[in-house]
């Protein structure tokens, strides 16, 4: 701005700017991307994610300031008092379109199956909503897949890579692993780990952070991948990680019955967003076929056979029956699980206490 | 944890006691990461060099067992430089005088003689501490899987009472909770102290209370710990036992014990989702409906109150657990057990717990709630002690403790010493990470050893070994790295191939009963 800047009082400076000729508050540190993401634009981007330090990378993001000879990207710049603002003007459409031609020239793929990762749409709906080909630009390509990492977790599929550096940020800013990294520069640029090795080898702890930032799927889910072929829709459903006590958050996804992926909720109170190797792709044991079907009784030959579950039933409470009749109250016990949920917990103190009229339960916190 | 998991990336200093935490809560690692790359200053105590330790300013390679001198040194230190919050104090807790009294004999040389770190690093990890705005400290089962687990629980309250490190931002006392709902477990009632809510079952009041709910009279006499239960069961003393999701067998110290005292009960009944190695010594197994197959509620560390949610119907004929153990007290004769739902369940527990009494299965279903809520619109507590502690006084006690041996420490015939805890691609005994495919990173137990002792004993990189205790012996493959000291190994409990938990088990908690699993004596021998 050229103008003389009066002093306003402190007050008036806190907060006002005009966002496509609607006067907005804001609160001091905010950037012009925040903003707009508050009044609901549809500030287009692809190396942006709000937990990440703003990037400014992929130009997507740029608006017009009045009184500047040059759109800024709004991610880096920081709205100040007064600033007017454009957000969508058909030159910034242009400019919009062109950059992403020369993105899509190089992502041939039309469609990206979304069990790749949770940002894994993000250039395919831009693709659409600029209704961009890719043929403007058709020529060169950087990015080189790694089809040698044959890990069974993260597919790294580098010809759909454009260079966002959302992966390598996520895991140096959210994780703090630093364990992969950019290398080369244009169409030389290669996302890569010390020694370009394999992941395995690599400092990474296999979070999968990484493959839920990415906007292309260029990083994906290989273990949900599995069920790419499966015709049902995905649904998602919320839940919370069965591991360890910190309680992440989690969507669960399945397709018909079948449960084929794991999702980090960036609304978790917990973890918001983050996630660890087992709470990512440690799910399989739910639908393993070494899972209990039946009920189990112990037969006369001393052997565990199938059996109703009124048969088990009946014979579980005769044996505790039993041995309140034989042997007194106290007699029996209960061990409560820590890895079901308080039902279970709840419903098997009460057993004890009003079975018995002691207090033998415990759970499994002493060992 | 006294303060919620977000006050994790608020602290300017950061002492992190007896917790892996990279491994065992690696998201909640990720917000102290953040606070250090905020400029927090971390202060690491752990006998392993783990990966935490990598990244401390600090890192204190204390002996195993012997954190109460190592704290008693530090508390020292803090009382001696005046850097103790004199307001908090005086406002906020009794028996000061006493504690620092006690502390002033134990020096940081002292300290050094029996935990092995230098005096030096026991002074600046002291000072640092001592002198942040916001210290925090955080531990796992490092500090209570010890026979002096209460003793290091409260050497580390004293330290935050002398610093007034509690009730504030980025501050506290903060356990880490191992399992996903062990909070739960026991904020349902599954303790033998305590009814739903932690209400004292010695308490003639809440004995009547919950007798008249249950519709049965309950003696208001503590009952027996797992541990107790087991020698009795060993002992032909208790007569049927019902376990619901624990592999016992693998995960519990002494397993010749164990397994002797379940084989010898007339009736044990398991309810899990695998036929586990203590399912496989039940008279009944009955099928649990998963995680992902269920509706019901998590607690987390954070005491933050949680849904779960059924996505996929239940294998075969599996059921919900609290469905399963219904049809038992119903089958029983006992009245209460007519739920329909796992709602029916949960909104009981909130009718009967005090810290609950605000929530319901729809607030649940928000996960913004940490308890106690004590009341329909209370917001829930994230941040505990911030007025007064759950004392009769309301103020905080200063314990005077004092330090002493392990259970079994080093000798002639086992002189190297074993510590046990987990990895972080598996998960306890491996039910669950042992069938998802986890065996890509960590296909099978290695034992720890620092190169100078695989030399020592013979030992190859690679090679086998067997270990040696007072109980027995497993086999297993050797890895030598300095993440062990010289003189100490680590190995996990999760292969059942390699019981661990055969040579654990020397002695226990006198207050808790939980098991000295972090130290136990030993000796290598080539294979």
């Amino acid at each position: 701005m050229n103008q003389p800047i009066q002093t306003p009082a402190p007050s008036t400076l806190a907060a006002v700017m005009e966002m496509d000729g609607q006067e907005v508050s804001f609160t001091p540190g905010e950037t012009i991307y925040e903003v707009s993401q508050r009044m609901g634009r549809q500030v287009p981007t692809l190396c942006y994610d709000d937990r990440l330090d703003p990037f400014g990378g992929c130009r997507l993001c740029v608006v017009e300031v009045e009184g500047l000879r040059n759109p800024v990207a709004s991610c880096t710049t920081k709205a100040t008092p007064g600033m007017k603002v454009h957000t969508k003007t058909p030159t910034l459409e242009r400019h919009r379109k062109t950059l992403l031609e020369l993105v899509v020239s190089e992502n041939p793929k039309a469609t990206i199956d979304p069990l790749r990762g949770s940002a894994s749409q993000e250039l395919v709906q831009l693709r659409t909503r600029y209704g961009v080909t890719g043929e403007r630009f058709a020529g060169h390509h950087s990015g080189q897949s790694r089809t040698d990492d044959a890990n069974p977790f993260i597919l790294r599929d580098y010809d759909q890579c454009i260079s966002c550096y959302r992966c390598v940020r996520v895991c140096a800013e959210q994780e703090g692993d630093y364990a992969i990294s950019v290398r080369g520069r244009g169409f030389e640029t290669k996302i890569t780990t010390e020694f370009d090795g394999l992941l395995q080898d690599s400092a990474c702890t296999f979070c999968g952070q990484c493959v839920q930032t990415c906007p292309t799927g260029a990083l994906a889910d290989r273990k949900a991948m599995r069920a790419q072929a499966d015709p049902e829709p995905i649904a998602a459903t919320r839940s919370v990680c069965p591991y360890c006590g910190v309680g992440c958050s989690v969507d669960l996804l399945s397709k018909g019955d079948k449960l084929v992926g794991i999702r980090p909720a960036r609304d978790g109170g917990a973890n918001l967003g983050a996630l660890c190797v087992k709470g990512q792709f440690a799910f399989d044991f739910v639908q393993h076929e070494d899972r209990l079907r039946t009920p189990l009784v112990r037969g006369d030959d001393g052997t565990l056979r199938p059996a109703s579950w009124d048969e088990a039933l009946d014979r579980a409470a005769a044996g505790f029956a039993k041995a309140l009749h034989d042997h007194g109250r106290h007699s029996t016990y209960a061990i409560a699980s820590g890895r079901a949920p308080h039902e279970s917990a709840y419903a098997i103190q009460k057993l004890i206490r009003a079975t018995s009229g002691t207090n033998y339960v415990d759970n499994c916190s002493r060992a | 944890m006294s303060n919620p998991l977000a006050d994790m990336e608020k602290p300017d200093v950061i002492f992190a006691i007896g917790t892996n935490m990279t491994e065992c809560h690696p998201v909640a690692a990720t917000r102290l990461k953040k606070a250090l790359r905020r400029g927090a200053t971390m202060i690491v105590a752990d006998p392993r060099r783990i990966p935490l330790a990598e990244i401390a300013d600090i890192y204190l390679p204390l002996r195993v067992g012997t954190d109460v001198a190592l704290l008693l040194g530090m508390a020292h230190v803090i009382e001696r430089e005046g850097l103790c919050d004199r307001a908090f104090i005086e406002a906020r807790t009794e028996d000061a005088e006493a504690f620092f009294e006690h502390v002033r004999q134990f020096t940081p040389e002292w300290a050094e003689t029996i935990c092995g770190v230098p005096a030096a690093d026991i002074e600046r990890a002291a000072l640092l501490y001592g002198r942040a705005e916001r210290g925090a400290i955080y531990y796992t089962l490092g500090i209570t899987e010890h026979i002096c687990g209460v003793d290091n629980v409260q050497s580390l309250c004293n330290l935050a009472l002398m610093t007034g490190n509690i009730g504030r931002e980025g501050t506290g006392i903060n356990p880490m909770r191992g399992q996903n709902n062990i909070q739960g477990a026991g904020d349902a009632g599954g303790l033998p102290n305590n009814f739903p809510g932690f209400l004292p079952v010695t308490d003639p009041d809440n004995a009547r209370r919950f007798s008249e709910l249950y519709g049965r009279e309950i003696e208001p006499v503590k009952g027996i710990t797992k541990v107790r239960a087991l020698e009795l069961a060993a002992e032909g003393k208790l007569h049927a036992m019902i376990i619901a999701g624990e592999n016992t067998l693998v995960s519990d110290p002494d397993r010749a014990h164990c397994q002797h005292a379940l084989e010898n009960l007339d009736h044990l009944v398991v309810i899990d989702i695998f036929l586990t190695e203590t399912a496989e010594l039940a008279d009944v197994v009955l099928p649990a409906s998963a995680w992902a197959e269920t509706d019901g509620v998590f607690t987390n560390t954070e005491r933050r109150i949680q849904r779960v949610r059924a996505a996929v119907p239940a294998q075969g004929q599996a059921k919900p657990e609290w469905w399963i153990v219904a049809q038992i007290g119903q089958r029983m004769g006992a009245p209460g057990f007519e739920w329909h739902s796992a709602q029916d369940v949960f909104d009981e527990l909130c009718s009967v717990s005090p810290i609950y009494a605000g929530v319901d299965w729809e607030k649940a279903g928000t996960g913004k709630y940490h308890w106690p809520v004590p009341e329909q619109g209370h917001p829930g507590t994230p941040r505990l002690h911030e007025d007064e502690f759950p004392s009769p006084s309301g103020k905080g006690k200063f314990m005077r403790v004092g330090y002493r041996d392990p259970a079994e420490v080093v000798s002639e015939q086992f002189p190297v010493w074993l510590t046990t805890g987990r990895r972080l691609q598996h998960y306890h005994t491996r039910t669950m990470t042992g069938r998802a495919g986890m065996h890509f990173f960590v296909p099978q137990e290695v034992l720890e050893v620092h190169p100078d002792d695989v030399a020592r004993w013979g030992l190859t990189d690679g090679g086998k070994c067997r270990m040696v205790g007072s109980r027995g012996a497993v086999e297993l493959r050797v890895e030598a790295t300095d993440r062990s000291p010289r003189g100490t190994v680590f190995c996990s409990f999760s292969f059942g191939d390699v019981p661990v938990n055969v040579l654990t088990g020397a002695g226990y908690d006198p207050v808790t009963e939980t098991a000295e699993l972090k130290v136990c004596p030993v000796r290598l021998e080539p294979v």
